[in-house]
């Protein structure tokens, strides 16, 4: 097996999406630990372009027209096509939506393990360990990744950015693919945009997050309060959308907004890795839960054991008269 | 149109799951298993896509944990048929291993769509939608929010998500496994009457599998992020927390 760190690149409406940048340089350092090349497969139609922002030794394409959106089934051939006779030692993607579908299915074609929900990787005495994130951000499980070629989905945000892109000149190959793909089960039809927003809760200051710990609708109102006193919005964790609660246009978390308000106010929010990928960067976290086990607790800037729905109408009170006090 | 709704049984999060003494492993006798929250979206949206289509909708879980009562509920829900898989297992297999047993148990069935949670707390080799997919050469799409059907049974238009609330439409052939992120609508509710009836005439099939050769990936080690790492605590009654909460609020002048 060859000793190759391979990146699957991520990109939206003509940009490389930030995973694939923080892939890419995290790729970078275990390749360079291994004294191996870092390959980038990219895939879509007019993206050779993309190419040379990629800091890459090689970048694998496949830049054809039934490729210009993703759909699981051809982009899995195309890697399934580029990893047959590679043999890298370990295929890094996203924990995405993209990531996600070619992680198993691959996985299962190519009869290679694979991991997914990784936090961090590291090389300790030449040995590759992949630690994952599981029930929630609830237990961390660390694991020697197998000496066969691993394919690992990293959670977005794992690993720091770039600051500035330190692009090289990477040697592009072609993947070799038939002139025409077998006949293909799944057809992209058309991109549906997000539902017009009562509020774009990316631009507000302050966010009031609820979560299932809000119990029921009938206590929404009172954290509107709160934000209405706080100059801010109410968004929620996946639980509360699915339940009809609030539109899908509030939600945070890996399908919903990525937000970076100057305050984040969690009530009720265990603090899942799909909910923590949306807010993290938060100037300033403040969680609130009745679970001092609660993994948002380990990444929140302040918190409190308590009942959220007992504090809220507190919190707004205090708000208000700091507020009144304020302009006195 | 036949719908088969693939699910396994998760621990319950509420009660809090411990590590065992090897530290490599949960300890089996800290859990109690529920039915996985995605998967009870893909038993959803099965009864709803049967409530628009004539459509037999049957469902097959692990036996890990108390499943009976799942899969009467499912019953109760609108499911045709439930079936129990006895595995031999004492702990719930990797997914790589959970995947090969429902490949078997579908194999020589004919399923229209194969419908399965996306994603389940205790995931770490990979999803069970794709792995089946991929085992059985079957077109596979995950996140999905949305199933309608097409041109009679041949064709399902499925909707995908992707971040910032963007979604893609796309067109599968069937037969498909899709891995339901969120059904059209909550997981609807069962009153304990209902259910307590369905169970008097309950039909919980039972098939026997062997169990493939396990298939896991080697753990180093299991640990709990640090209580309260990060974060500074606040304490005291509710009416002190809320002071100390928008003191801090005036102290980096975020109060209007």
């Amino acid at each position: 097996m060859g000793k190759d760190i391979w990146v699957v690149a991520e990109h939206f409406q003509g940009h490389l999406n930030d995973i694939t940048l923080e892939l890419v340089a995290k790729g970078r350092e275990l390749a360079q630990a291994a004294e191996a090349k870092l390959a980038v497969v990219l895939l879509g139609s007019k993206v050779k372009g993309l190419a040379s922002e990629l800091a890459a030794d090689v970048v694998y394409l496949v830049d054809r027209p039934e490729f210009r959106e993703f759909t699981p089934e051809a982009y899995c051939a195309a890697l399934e096509a580029a990893l047959k006779d590679a043999q890298p030692r370990a295929v890094l993607m996203g924990s995405t939506s993209v990531g996600l579908d070619l992680l198993s299915m691959l996985s299962a074609r190519i009869a290679c393990p694979c991991l997914d929900n990784c936090t961090r990787l590291e090389v300790r005495d030449g040995r590759l360990f992949a630690t994952s994130q599981i029930y929630g951000g609830k237990l961390f499980v660390e694991v020697a990744v197998p000496e066969a070629t691993t394919l690992i989905a990293v959670i977005p945000g794992s690993f720091p950015r770039p600051e500035a892109s330190a692009a090289g000149r990477p040697e592009v190959q072609d993947i070799p693919l038939p002139a025409t793909l077998p006949e293909l089960r799944i057809k992209f039809r058309k991109l549906i945009e997000p539902p017009p927003g009562d509020v774009d809760i990316t631009q507000v200051p302050v966010l009031v997050a609820v979560g299932r710990g809000i119990q029921n609708p009938d206590n929404l109102p009172m954290a509107e309060k709160l934000a209405e006193v706080l100059g801010g919005a109410v968004c929620a964790s996946r639980p509360v959308i699915d339940q009809g609660w609030l539109p899908l246009t509030r939600q945070v978390g890996k399908s919903g907004m990525t937000v970076k308000p100057k305050l984040y106010l969690a009530f009720g929010i265990s603090g899942a890795p799909e909910h923590w990928e949306g807010m993290k960067n938060s100037e300033l976290i403040v969680a609130v839960n009745t679970d001092p086990k609660a993994p948002i607790f380990g990444g929140a800037h302040y918190g409190a054991v308590t009942d959220a729905l007992e504090l809220i109408p507190l919190l707004t009170e205090e708000a208000r008269k700091a507020s009144m006090k304020k302009a006195s | 149109m036949n719908i088969a709704v693939l699910t396994k049984q998760v621990p319950d999060l509420v009660e809090g799951v411990e590590i065992d003494s090897t530290g490599k492993a949960v300890d089996p006798d800290s859990i109690r298993y529920i039915l996985s929250e995605s998967d009870d979206h893909a038993l959803e949206e099965a009864v709803l896509l049967k409530e628009r289509t004539p459509a037999r909708v049957e469902m097959f879980s692990l036996d890990t944990g108390e499943v009976r009562d799942t899969l009467c509920m499912a019953l109760a829900k609108g499911a045709d048929r439930v079936v129990l898989i006895r595995t031999g297992l004492e702990t719930l297999p990797s997914n790589h291993t959970v995947a090969k047993i429902f490949a078997s148990v579908l194999q020589g069935l004919s399923f229209d769509l194969i419908l399965t949670g996306v994603r389940a707390i205790d995931d770490l080799d990979g999803s069970l939608g794709g792995l089946l997919a991929g085992y059985l050469n079957l077109p596979y799409v995950g996140l999905v929010r949305k199933v309608e059907m097409a041109d009679g049974t041949s064709m399902a238009i499925v909707q995908k998500e992707y971040p910032g609330g963007y979604a893609a439409e796309l067109e599968v052939k069937l037969p498909a496994v899709l891995g339901i992120q969120a059904a059209e609508q909550p997981p609807r509710y069962v009153p304990v009457s209902r259910l307590r009836q369905v169970m008097k005439t309950a039909k919980v099939e039972e098939k026997e599998t062997t169990a493939p050769e396990p298939e896991t990936v080697a753990v180093e080690r299991m640990f709990k992020p640090e209580e309260g790492m990060g974060a500074t605590m606040f304490s005291g009654t509710p009416e002190e927390i809320a002071s100390q909460i928008v003191g801090l609020f005036s102290e980096r002048r975020l109060v209007r």
